[in-house]
């Protein structure tokens, strides 16, 4: 439902967005990662048909945003970063106006505003001027902005930035719910919400896609997928330090806390049911052992790092 | 059509919605009515009409007008909602003429508002009421066109500072170009026809002749030539950045 080709942006002579290519079907929900100004946002502006791409080209279900920028955007929902609205305006007078644009009208309308607040959650300040709003509620208005029209593809730039830990859950519940029926985009710099929500993740770095794969395929890009930690009585470490080395599968053991051992498999390898038999047919006085996913921020700070 | 309403009425209700409009109408009424009284002499005319109210029209326009079109777009980019607006299905023709004609709107309820003197100028006398309409149609077509020329300014910036300083000195130059001493320094050598070109492009040769109460087509052809040009430039500078 959403395609990108080559997109290219340039402001000036700085390349803000390289041959940027994806695709996203219904029922997906991919994750835009990247540091800072790294081009996830512009990227997003030259899909949703804000910005002109210098080069390549974008579609939303199947309408090409150059050549039929409105049919386009007649099926696409956005969230531009920092949450926009007009700030005179309240809640109820700004999604009649976007209702306006959106041709909805009559009982269709009443319905559309009615499951959008409600979803969105801001019936508490319905009436308000959205600049005396806080930064919670004012993201939310932002979202329920996007959702309005029920659209079949939703950009999302950041969407529980400056919510608290409960709204954002509430948010990405209702992210959740509604990817059946949709294709999303959502950007982001937190890690755990990729986890949480997303069922593909690009990283972007210096305008460039560095990685696309699922969360757990990038979790298994990092050292610590499938490394087993073991806490165990501090006189026994020194015995098994030597015999988790022993074994095949086993690349190196660390050990960074007293009576605290990590063991990393060769080549991302389960190796929890060798750590554990070993460790029972040894008699270990165990405290503790499990193995880990892998750590995605790790994995970031890795690819970005090498890409910039 | 029912987009450029949509944003119409979201544009002109977005003028009351703040003190601005407010502080803007009284300012105008208040100085409209002071040049009207104190410069153009009102009373002591004796004469009943409104040529000492709508000749200052034009010089006060100057900066007001500026004013009501500063924020148009400078205001949208500044704040980002611009992003919204144009990810929205719209064209980009349907918002630049939604929000100028509900500028423009605005400039006429200010207008409109100037009824009272009106009212006074029937009751002291028997005004000839067919010029003083006529004035009343060409200060609103000069509004038009200085407020025009601002849209297009206000989209070349987020500055409204810049938008209204530019968007003035622009004005003045439509304005100046038709007074007498304009006139007269083209005059002393100056080609008659080039000379008479440039009066031709003064908003007060038009808005003059109109208000006289003498509506021509080519008086009508100038102030439509110079809303319909500005607004392509308006709609011409936002594609540019988009591209940029």
């Amino acid at each position: 439902m959403i395609q990108a080709d080559s997109l290219t942006k340039y402001f000036g002579p700085i390349k803000a967005v390289d041959g940027v290519s994806f695709e996203v079907k219904k029922g997906e929900v991919l994750g835009f990662l990247g540091p800072n100004g790294a081009g996830k946002s512009t990227t997003m502006k030259t899909l949703c048909g804000f910005l002109t791409p210098t080069a390549g080209s974008a579609s939303i279900c199947g309408y090409d945003i150059v050549e039929a920028p409105i049919e386009a955007k007649k099926h696409l929902g956005y969230l531009p970063e920092g949450a926009p609205a007009y700030a005179d305006m309240t809640p109820r007078s700004y999604l009649g106006f976007i209702a306006g644009i959106r041709g909805l009208s009559g009982a269709a309308r009443r319905q559309r505003i009615e499951t959008t607040v409600s979803l969105a959650n801001i019936a508490a300040v319905y009436d308000q001027p959205i600049e005396t709003l806080s930064k919670g509620f004012k993201r939310r208005v932002g979202i329920a902005q996007a959702l309005l029209s029920d659209p079949d593809v939703l950009v999302l730039d950041e969407p529980t930035d400056g919510l608290d830990p409960n709204q954002k859950h509430e948010v990405r519940k209702l992210i959740r719910e509604m990817a059946p029926k949709k294709a999303i985009i959502i950007s982001t710099h937190l890690l755990e919400e990729v986890t949480a929500v997303c069922s593909r993740a690009i990283i972007i770095a210096s305008g460039r896609v560095v990685a696309d794969g699922t969360p757990d395929e990038m979790e298994a890009r990092s050292r610590h997928h499938n490394a087993v930690t073991i806490k165990l009585d501090k006189d026994a470490v020194a015995n098994a330090e030597a015999a988790l080395k022993d074994l095949k599968d086993v690349a190196s053991v660390q050990s960074p806390r007293d009576g605290t051992l990590i063991a990393y498999p060769k080549g991302g390898i389960s190796i929890i049911a060798a750590v554990s038999d070993l460790a029972r047919s040894k008699k270990w006085p165990v405290e503790e052992i499990y193995a880990e996913r892998g750590h995605l921020d790790e994995v970031f700070r890795e690819i970005t790092q090498t890409a910039a | 059509m029912r987009n450029i309403w949509t944003i119409f009425k979201r544009e002109l209700r977005g003028y009351f919605a703040t003190p601005v409009a407010y502080v803007f109408l009284v300012v105008f009424l208040a100085v409209a009515g002071a040049l009207n009284y104190f410069v153009g002499n009102f009373f002591g005319r004796e004469q009943a009409d409104l040529q000492a109210f709508f000749v200052f029209h034009p010089w006060l326009y100057l900066f007001l007008v500026p004013a009501i079109s500063m924020r148009l777009w400078a205001e949208e980019r500044k704040s980002g909602t611009i992003e919204v607006l144009f990810t929205l299905p719209i064209s980009l023709p349907q918002a630049v003429i939604g929000k100028f004609l509900a500028a423009w709107a605005f400039a006429g309820v200010a207008l409109a508002l100037t009824f009272p003197i009106w009212l006074v100028v029937n009751k002291l006398g028997a005004p000839d009421n067919g010029a003083i309409l006529a004035g009343y149609f060409g200060s609103f077509l000069t509004a038009g066109g200085y407020l025009a020329i601002g849209a297009c300014f206000s989209a070349w910036t987020k500055n409204q500072v810049i938008a209204f300083v530019v968007s003035a000195a622009v004005c003045l130059v439509f304005t100046l170009s038709g007074t007498q001493f304009v006139l007269n320094f083209l005059a002393g050598w100056a080609p008659e026809s080039i000379a008479e070109t440039i009066g031709s492009l003064s908003f007060l040769t038009h808005f003059n002749a109109i208000s006289k109460g003498v509506i021509e087509v080519r008086d009508l052809v100038f102030f439509g030539s110079v809303i319909v040009l500005f607004l392509i430039a308006n709609s011409i500078v936002l594609d540019l950045e988009k591209a940029e």
